[in-house]
């Protein structure tokens, strides 16, 4: 029995058994010198797993008596999440270099995070949940004050870890209500006392809990005050993180949650992703109008695509999960790329955040402005590029179930939203004449990110690399 | 009334008495003290309800480590508890009104108790007859085999909190002098010390 268990977390346990190596051998000899080496194999490792999930047969299993599951929505999830985490890390060698905090902690705290991830995708039981969030959360809190010798690093850290645990404290309550009226932990075990559509009032108060704790976690508003800060103060390769590999577990996590422990009901819970979503959109909208930060002006941004996220999630459809899925796999291509641009924004060796150094950039570098501005157009969703597919798939998902206002305010928070996004690309283009604010000079695996990102998000219009259908079969297997 | 029962009452006057007392004494020193008491006499409860392990690890660990722990950083901190309180009255009003309407939505909520027939069946399930096995052994059972891989993760979170602890604090500073233990265990005494004849009047 318990080697086919285990058979079904051997991702998992590969990648906690390599951290730990790892660990000891960098602590054994030559400490933070050995951090570059160590971000190279981490991501190999992070890749090969990700070939391993994404080869592996389409057959469910579980394991632990049911409390995780192993099946194609949770390899869709893995792929991603192992896949933007391990181009994350190459990205951030040279920023964490120049800013003298290349620690050799930094790669390990990052596997045992998505190592949490993982466990949080594959989820199936409410105990699992939490112990998988709680190992994703502990390391970010750490990465993101990792930079001890800056007080706004420190504060990112601190403001996280106090509202995080606020919100775990949340989860735990609705959680405990859950088990408390259903009587079991299990997902499959709280669906089958939810009798013919019929729910307690008590589990209805604890799956709201449960959602507002998750709520924190993929920053929808009204619990995204954390996102502003903590992307602003965090050294920047961390902002890059936040904003793609735990976005998609916890969206993952959340879908989970609602159609396999909820699955029935889809009334109950609809009304309350589709209030988050419309809030998070229009925020998202219209907060990052009077940013200059870019960091902070993508942590809106981010706020505004995780309510697109969750309009699929609001649908309750099989058509709105493949939706969120498709969506998170274009997010999270775009935002690889952007972060890949703000990475290497840099004057005399100090990190460059402010939006206006970017005037006339593209009489400079015209390449890397054009890749930009084609990333930029498609987290606006401006027509032919790849972003507008999400957001189309999306709000065709809410039309089909019946959300037609949910899919107007979309469009309409999505036409607002677009003026942030193009100021940009208006600086790069016609900004006002002046000496460079910006050295030209870029590593080349940034270089290599963000034009590999750019053209995905032209190439893809053609058949968006087949994701689609990826989708379709994980949420073939969320929603029956 | 068996001497059960009679043991029972007394754990369980006790028990209220002393957290009663928690609240009310006016010495932290002594609430921490009465929290003991607390905990001792519940363990003796558990000890009556047959669950002798569970009993063991709260005299151990909570009077053994944790309220020692209290106790420390209550003698070691220097809060002035009358000031904290003064500033408590001028926000309990609105704290009471939170607190008032809380309970009565929880109140509300357990008026319309209900749960499916499923659910209790459900909750009973995971627990053995306590006369067929022993209780250390069901929570052994619990713990290290069909919760095995929460055991693991919870392992894994605490390496995490370690590897934090130390990336935020441990700061290498190269400006003091450490000790040098084998350096000092191998000096020679001879090199070490010089003695010198210092004539009177003369100085060195």
């Amino acid at each position: 029995m318990i080697s086919a268990d285990l058979s079904v977390v051997l991702p998992e346990i590969a990648l906690a058994v390599y951290a730990m190596v790892a660990l000891l051998a960098a602590v054994y000899t030559a400490k933070d010198k050995a951090a570059p080496i160590l971000i190279w194999t981490t991501s190999a490792v992070f890749f090969a797993l990700a070939v391993w999930l994404g080869m592996s047969a389409g057959e469910t299993r579980s394991g632990f008596g049911g409390a995780i599951v192993d099946d194609t929505f949770a390899r869709f999830a893995k792929v991603v999440i192992l896949v933007s985490a391990g181009a994350v890390l190459l990205m951030s060698t040279e920023h964490l270099r120049r800013s003298r905090a290349l620690m050799f902690e930094f790669p390990i705290l990052i596997t045992l995070a998505v190592v949490g991830m993982m466990l949080m995708v594959s989820a199936a039981d409410l105990m699992t949940l939490y112990m998988g969030l709680e190992l994703q959360s502990l390391a970010l809190y750490v990465v993101a004050a990792m930079r001890r010798d800056s007080l706004k690093s420190t504060e990112a850290g601190l403001k996280y870890f106090v509202l995080g645990a606020l919100s775990s404290g949340l989860l735990l309550y609705g959680a405990s209500l859950i088990y408390g009226y259903s009587g079991t932990t299990l997902f499959a075990g709280i669906l089958s006392t939810i009798e013919g559509g019929e729910m307690p009032l008590g589990l209805l108060i604890g799956l709201v809990f449960l959602i507002t704790g998750l709520a924190f976690k993929v920053s929808a508003v009204p619990f995204h005050m954390w996102t502003p800060d903590v992307y602003e103060g965090a050294p920047t390769p961390v902002t890059a993180f936040f904003a793609t590999a735990p976005k998609m577990a916890a969206i993952a996590l959340f879908a989970r949650v609602l159609h396999e422990a909820f699955g029935t009901v889809p009334g109950d819970w609809g009304q309350v992703i589709a209030v988050l979503s419309l809030l998070s959109m229009a925020l998202g909208a219209v907060a990052a109008i009077g940013q200059r930060n870019i960091k902070r002006l993508m942590a809106y941004s981010s706020i505004a695509h995780m309510g697109y996220a969750l309009m699929g999630l609001a649908a309750g459809t099989q058509l709105g999960v493949q939706a969120m899925l498709v969506y998170m796999a274009i997010y999270i291509t775009m935002s690889v790329g952007t972060f890949a641009f703000i990475l290497s924004m840099h004057k005399d060796g100090q990190p460059v955040t402010d939006i206006r150094s970017l005037n006339m950039f593209a009489s400079r570098e015209p390449a890397k402005a054009l890749a930009m501005l084609v990333l930029l157009f498609s987290l606006a969703g401006v027509p032919p590029l790849v972003g507008f597919f999400g957001k189309f798939y999306v709000v065709r998902a809410a039309v089909d179930a019946g959300l037609v206002w949910l899919a107007v305010a979309g469009v309409i928070a999505s036409v607002v939203g677009a003026f942030y996004y193009l100021r940009i690309v208006f600086f790069m283009y016609f900004g006002e004449e002046g000496e460079a604010r910006l050295d030209g000079a870029m590593p080349p695996v940034l270089w290599g990110f963000l034009m590999v990102s750019a053209f995905a998000m032209v190439a893809g219009v053609i058949n968006l690399f087949g994701v689609e259908g990826l989708a379709l079969s994980a949420a073939q297997t969320l929603v029956n | 009334m068996s001497v059960a029962d009679f043991a029972f009452y007394c754990f369980a006057a006790v028990t209220v008495a002393s957290g009663l007392f928690v609240v009310l004494a006016r010495n932290p020193v002594h609430s921490v003290l009465w929290l003991i008491l607390a905990f001792l006499s519940s363990a003796g409860l558990f000890v009556l309800l047959g669950a002798e392990f569970v009993a063991m690890l709260l005299v151990i660990v909570y009077v053994g480590a944790v309220a020692v722990l209290f106790l420390f950083v209550v003698m070691m901190l220097d809060v002035d508890f009358t000031e904290l309180k003064a500033r408590m009255a001028a926000y309990f009003p609105i704290a009471a009104l939170i607190g008032a309407v809380f309970l009565a939505q929880l109140v509300m909520v357990f008026g319309v108790w209900q749960s499916s027939d499923g659910a209790a069946l459900l909750r009973g399930a995971p627990t053995p007859d306590p006369a067929e096995m022993h209780n250390t052994r069901a929570l052994g059972n619990l713990l290290y085999d069909q919760y095995i891989h929460l055991f693991q993760a919870a392992g894994l979170i605490l390496l995490v909190a370690m590897i934090g602890a130390i990336v935020l604090t441990l700061r290498h500073r190269t400006d003091v002098k450490r000790q040098d233990v084998l350096a000092q265990m191998y000096r020679d005494p001879a090199k070490a010390m010089e003695l010198k004849d210092v004539k009177p009047g003369q100085g060195l």
